[in-house]
């Protein structure tokens, strides 16, 4: 079961917009929520509410700063979980056969009651997208809620990763690459998706969407009701001007704004 | 990555218990009868001691028979199944020198063979993760198996094949060393090719994921100041080769022993070094590399 499928029927996966997403981490919380209730072994914490809280998350949201030559800066808030990759790495080193990639739609998954803790999956992965639970010591992985996309059960908008049904910004998509009409082949095409760390040779079937080029530089604009907003007076008369001194003479005032 | 002591002591250990038999199964040397039980004792002491301090770092150590399935793609398995073939093939060599008094000549080069192969699969499980630059090249497993060797024949008292197979190990050792100290650069993986975001500017890491520590931190991104690493590379390379081809010149036997003491605490350090100074990638992601 180790060694990879040659080709999978569907390729699942998700599409993540850099330029769209803000970083918000409901998707973070949703996944954690979502697999610590259903799929496998619950995602535990350890210390939760203690001085070093600590815990086993499937998803989790970079931010990083992007300093371009002649333009300002940007943040890009970046969402990282499992990319289901064609060639995973982490698949052909597990010994016990617990890590595998579905034929059917190319999901990789880990089979926690052969998964004997060796952690070497986690290794081979250059995404840090595996994680051991400290709890129950078997390694845990994004399953892209495999419980929720094929679930009858659930209502049919409820079909799809919690992470992208989550998502308030819309930053996430979900979808079969192996069909170039389905939305997230089309968005790939559009926008250009790109592969996270290519040189691996891992080819991840989940694309990031670069952030979007800004139209112009706004850095030197400048509000036209700004000269409405500039101050009147800089030393205040009259009435306030008086209030202003006594309050000041008071013993116990302070010019440096110690209180 | 994180300097497990579980795993360190396993490949040190198991090195040379491995190297020590693969000398017996050679006939180098080839003893019979309670000598032959002796050496028998201490090569399956230090190979099946290294084999169960492994376990410790797993974790769910009573499940590790599921682990001889996946020889096909998994080092990992094969290293297991060619332990066990090692240690098998080897005990029925031994049984013939302790109790029939016969050098089954045959027997004991299949076990020795096997044995160094079990080194050879132990350096491969490192080799192979791409992840981890300064493993995945070739120095990894002439590392491993010139020090496997060295400590055979020294354990083995084969002095005169020790001193240069040591000062090979020590070569092999300084070479994993100076390749490994470029290999994350020359790997070409960068922050930029992690995010995909390095046309666009200089990307830097701004805030992290998360507030704590979690399990990537703790097992991929372990730093260690370049000053103690050189300081420990000396005394590795001083334990492990300098100072027992010094003792092996005395030719007494109390002194051999001070020999193989020192060369197994040198190459302890030395394999703490090779987990403590792994780069993994991922700690790029986290602005750590
Ligand atoms: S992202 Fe990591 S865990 Fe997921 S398939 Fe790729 S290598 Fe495996
Ligand atoms: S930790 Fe589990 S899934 Fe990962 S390689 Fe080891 S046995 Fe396989
Ligand atoms: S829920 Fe959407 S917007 Fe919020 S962090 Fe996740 S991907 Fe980004």
């Amino acid at each position: 079961m180790t060694t990879l499928p040659t080709s999978t029927a569907k390729k699942l996966g998700l599409v993540i917009d850099l330029d769209t997403c803000v970083g918000c981490h409901a998707c973070v919380i949703s996944c954690k929520g979502w697999n610590t209730e259903n799929y496998g072994a619950p995602l535990s914490d350890q210390d939760p509410y203690g001085e070093n809280p600590t815990g086993t998350f499937l998803n989790r949201v970079h931010s990083y700063e992007i300093q371009p030559k002649e333009a300002p800066a940007q943040l890009i808030h970046f969402p990282k979980s499992c990319l289901h990759c064609e060639d995973a790495p982490c698949v052909t080193v597990c010994p016990t056969g617990a890590s595998y990639k579905r034929v059917e739609d190319g999901i990789v998954l880990v089979n926690e009651q052969d998964c004997i803790g060796c952690g070497l999956c986690a290794w081979a992965c250059p995404y840090g997208a595996r994680e051991m639970d400290q709890e129950e010591k078997v390694m845990k992985k994004c399953t892209l809620c495999v419980d929720r996309i094929y679930n009858t059960n659930l209502p049919e908008e409820d079909r799809e990763p919690a992470c992208v049904r989550t998502c308030p910004a819309g930053a996430r998509h979900f979808g079969d690459f192996a069909d170039p009409e389905s939305n997230v082949s089309i968005l790939t095409a559009e926008r250009g998706g790109m592969d996270l760390m290519p040189e691996m040779g891992t080819k991840p079937v989940n694309k990031y969407l670069p952030p979007r080029p800004k139209d112009r530089d706004r850095s030197e604009d400048v509000d036209i009701l700004a000269p409405f907003l500039e101050p009147v007076a800089t030393e205040a008369t009259g009435f306030l001007g008086w209030l202003d001194k006594a309050l000041e003479s008071m013993p116990g005032s302070s010019k440096g704004g110690k209180n | 990555m994180h300097p497990a002591p579980s795993v360190i002591l396993f490949s040190t250990l198991s090195g040379l218990g491995f190297g020590l038999l693969a000398f017996l199964g050679f006939g180098m040397p080839s003893p019979t009868g309670f000598m032959a039980f002796i050496w028998f004792a201490i090569a399956y002491l230090l190979a099946v001691g290294g084999l169960i301090a492994s376990t410790f770092h797993l974790g769910h150590p009573e499940r590790a028979l599921k682990a001889f399935k996946q020889w096909r793609s998994s080092w990992l398995s094969r290293e297991g199944i060619c332990a066990v073939a090692a240690l098998l093939v080897m005990a029925l060599y031994g049984f013939g020198a302790v109790f029939l008094g016969a050098n089954w000549t045959l027997i004991g080069v299949v076990g020795a063979v096997l044995s160094i192969g079990t080194v050879f699969t132990t350096s491969m499980i490192y080799t192979q993760i791409k992840t981890v630059p300064r493993w995945h090249n070739w120095t990894t497993p002439v590392m491993f198996l010139s020090i496997c060797i060295g400590g055979g024949a020294l354990l083995s008292g084969q002095v005169s094949l020790a001193t240069p197979l040591l000062i090979l190990a020590g070569v092999a050792q300084i070479a994993h060393w100076i390749f490994g100290d470029k290999a994350l650069v020359n790997s070409g993986t960068t922050l930029a090719t992690a995010t995909g975001l390095g046309a666009r500017g200089d990307v830097r890491a701004f805030e992290p994921p998360h507030t704590g520590t979690n399990y990537l931190l703790k097992e991929f991104v372990y730093v260690i100041a370049r000053k103690h690493a050189l300081k420990l590379r000396i005394i590795a390379i001083v334990l492990m080769v300098v100072l027992p081809v010094l003792l092996l010149i005395t030719h007494s036997h109390i002194l051999a022993a001070f020999a193989v003491l020192s060369h197994l605490v040198g190459v302890f350090a030395a394999r703490w070094l090779f987990f403590a100074e792994a780069e993994h990638v991922v700690g790029l992601y986290y602005g750590k590399r």
